[in-house]
């Protein structure tokens, strides 16, 4: 009952991200692309750390570092002439998977408390990195000439045409997202969230399949960090900072941890309620955060576990 | 034949010496039970031999490998299972999803990012076989945190059999158990000599008198004497130091 639920949820949004871009040019309000897109672009970024913090149990606080390294790369690239998309959009998420390689390498060798720190102080680290690169903007950032080119095919400057790619690629990620966690590797990293020791004692190597797990979540966010930088045509620390690293946990936090919809419905509501909040005030985060907490405390699974199935319910065997 | 040799072990944490010069052996087919009152270091020993601790000094073989040095999944790898004093199960999952992914801990690597590894024959009939083997085989669907306590510590040696190990280190697997369950656990262990060395922590002298070929006594870290239960039974030093008082012995 409840799956078949969230399959009428899945098609709803679906049907509803398809239709914005014919709805804003009805309506005559090209900004709902804008909002939409924006939207999509963080809860890409917010699925894949529900990869590791809602099945794996890690509390990496320092998320949004990958999210930098993605723009960063193809910022830095495009500040010396190489905008060709096919050569900037790999080297990017490379760029992610390796920084998340490296810091996942330490931090994982810790746990609890420790591990949200040191994860925490990598994104800083990065962060600060961001600040210190003046050729690049420095603290004040740099505006990107012009988006990744891919030919004529992809017109990335169409801002319809980037719309529906970034709808194509959270919907993608949201199908590879849905398989993996019921493939081995997903049952393995979610055995180690809910008894490492046990895993360790039945023959599991924990430590590799906790690294790979971070290192995909990494590369899946320098994805969403390839697509923020193109959509702001703007690179600046601010996309490292920690309070970043927060937004996209309360998203994930606020949508339900371990929830294949989470991510995109806590993405949607948070930047929403943004939204519609800051027309009425510039204290906007003031009113966001009761709300907040009103919906964690009414919604312990998440927003999506009022009408997803419990995330190890029993699967129909075929 | 000898599966597992531990020679000389020392573990000492601060001015305690929980494992104090232990050598014991398990052969297959064979339950040897290790005794001994509260504190005796009965779980530390077991900890070392499963490889969550290191020992300080002393030798582990297991097969004929030295395993001192290895961490635990190795040892899993090996053929060396270990149940849980206090029921570690993944509450979570469903009971057939505890015993498939110790299968799947054993067939080959868990890097596999496509197939539903819960519609994979090749890990849901010996999981399926594991629970038969311990009575759970009706149980298969039900979420293991719900179980009732000697169901989960059914599940507890289906997690440990589902590895298809040669040999078993069991942790208090009655613990907490009425004499009903009780009664049945001592039946699935007896079961489990055919084909399996076991190496039997336990508290309940019935259940270890009516099973084991071999008991070792320890107290305070130290082994004060090790032979057969008729032998263990009339032991002087044993009965001092541990059964005398407790009366828990058949006559």
């Amino acid at each position: 009952m409840r799956r078949s639920v969230a399959a009428v949820v899945l098609a709803l949004g679906v049907a509803l991200l398809v239709a914005v871009p014919l709805l804003a040019r009805a309506l005559d309000q090209p900004f709902y692309v804008t909002l939409f897109g924006r939207i999509m672009i963080w809860a890409i970024a917010a699925l894949s750390l529900n990869l590791i913090l809602g099945y794996g149990g890690m509390v990496s606080f320092g998320h949004a570092a990958y999210l930098g390294v993605g723009v960063y790369t193809v910022g830095i690239l495009s500040a010396h002439g190489i905008e060709n998309g096919y050569v900037q959009w790999p080297l990017a998420i490379a760029a992610s998977a390796l920084v998340a390689l490296g810091v996942g390498a330490v931090s994982l060798r810790t746990s609890g408390v420790y591990f949200i720190m040191i994860t925490l102080a990598f994104a800083q680290m990065l962060y600060f990195l961001g600040v210190s690169l003046k050729a690049y903007g420095g603290d004040d950032g740099m505006t990107l000439a012009a988006r990744s080119q891919f030919g004529h095919w992809l017109d990335l400057e169409n801002s319809v045409v980037f719309y529906y790619l970034v709808l194509a690629v959270l919907l993608a990620f949201h199908a590879l997202a849905a398989r993996v966690v019921n493939a081995r590797f997903g049952l393995v990293v979610q055995g180690v969230r809910v008894n490492e020791r046990r895993m360790r004692a039945i023959g599991f190597p924990t430590f590799r399949y906790k690294l790979a797990a971070f290192v995909i979540a990494g590369a899946m966010c320098g994805v969403a960090g390839v697509l923020l930088v193109n959509f702001t045509k703007y690179v600046s620390p601010a996309f490292m900072h920690w309070t970043r690293s927060g937004e996209i946990m309360v998203m994930v936090i606020l949508g339900g941890m371990g929830r294949r919809l989470g991510p995109a419905l806590g993405a949607a509501v948070f930047l929403l309620l943004e939204e519609v909040l800051s027309g009425y005030t510039e204290h906007w985060a003031l009113f966001l955060g009761p709300v907040l907490i009103v919906i964690v405390l009414f919604a312990r699974r998440g927003l999506a576990g009022i009408f997803e199935p419990a995330r190890s319910s029993p699967a129909p065997e075929a | 034949m000898t599966l597992l040799v531990a020679e000389h072990l020392r573990k000492q944490f601060g001015g305690v010496i929980a494992t104090d010069d232990v050598g014991l052996t398990v052969d297959d087919g064979e339950i040897h039970a290790v005794i001994g009152p509260n504190g005796a270091g009965k779980t530390t020993l077991i900890a070392q031999l499963a490889g969550e601790l290191e020992p300080d000094a002393g030798r582990i073989s297991f097969g004929g490998t030295d395993v001192t040095r290895r961490p635990v999944h190795e040892r899993s790898q090996l053929g060396l299972a270990r149940s849980f004093q206090i029921t570690s199960i993944f509450r979570d999952f469903t009971v057939l999803d505890n015993a498939a992914l110790a299968v799947q801990a054993h067939r080959g690597s868990s890097f596999h990012f496509w197939r539903n590894a819960r519609r994979d024959p090749q890990l849901r009939e010996p999981a399926r076989e594991a629970l038969a083997a311990v009575g759970l085989g009706g149980r298969a669907d039900a979420v293991a945190g719900e179980l009732a306590h000697g169901e989960q510590r059914q599940l507890e040696i289906a997690m440990a059999l589902a590895t298809r190990p040669k040999l078993l280190l069991l942790d208090e697997p009655m613990a907490g158990m009425g004499r009903e369950d009780g009664e049945r656990m001592v039946g699935l262990l007896r079961g489990l000599k055919a084909g399996h060395g076991v190496l039997l922590v336990e508290h309940d002298m019935d259940a270890v008198f009516a099973l084991a070929d071999r008991i070792t006594v320890l107290v305070y870290g130290r082994v004060i004497a090790s032979g057969s239960p008729h032998a263990i039974r009339n032991d002087p030093r044993v009965i001092e130091a541990y059964l005398g008082d407790t009366e828990a012995a058949p006559a």
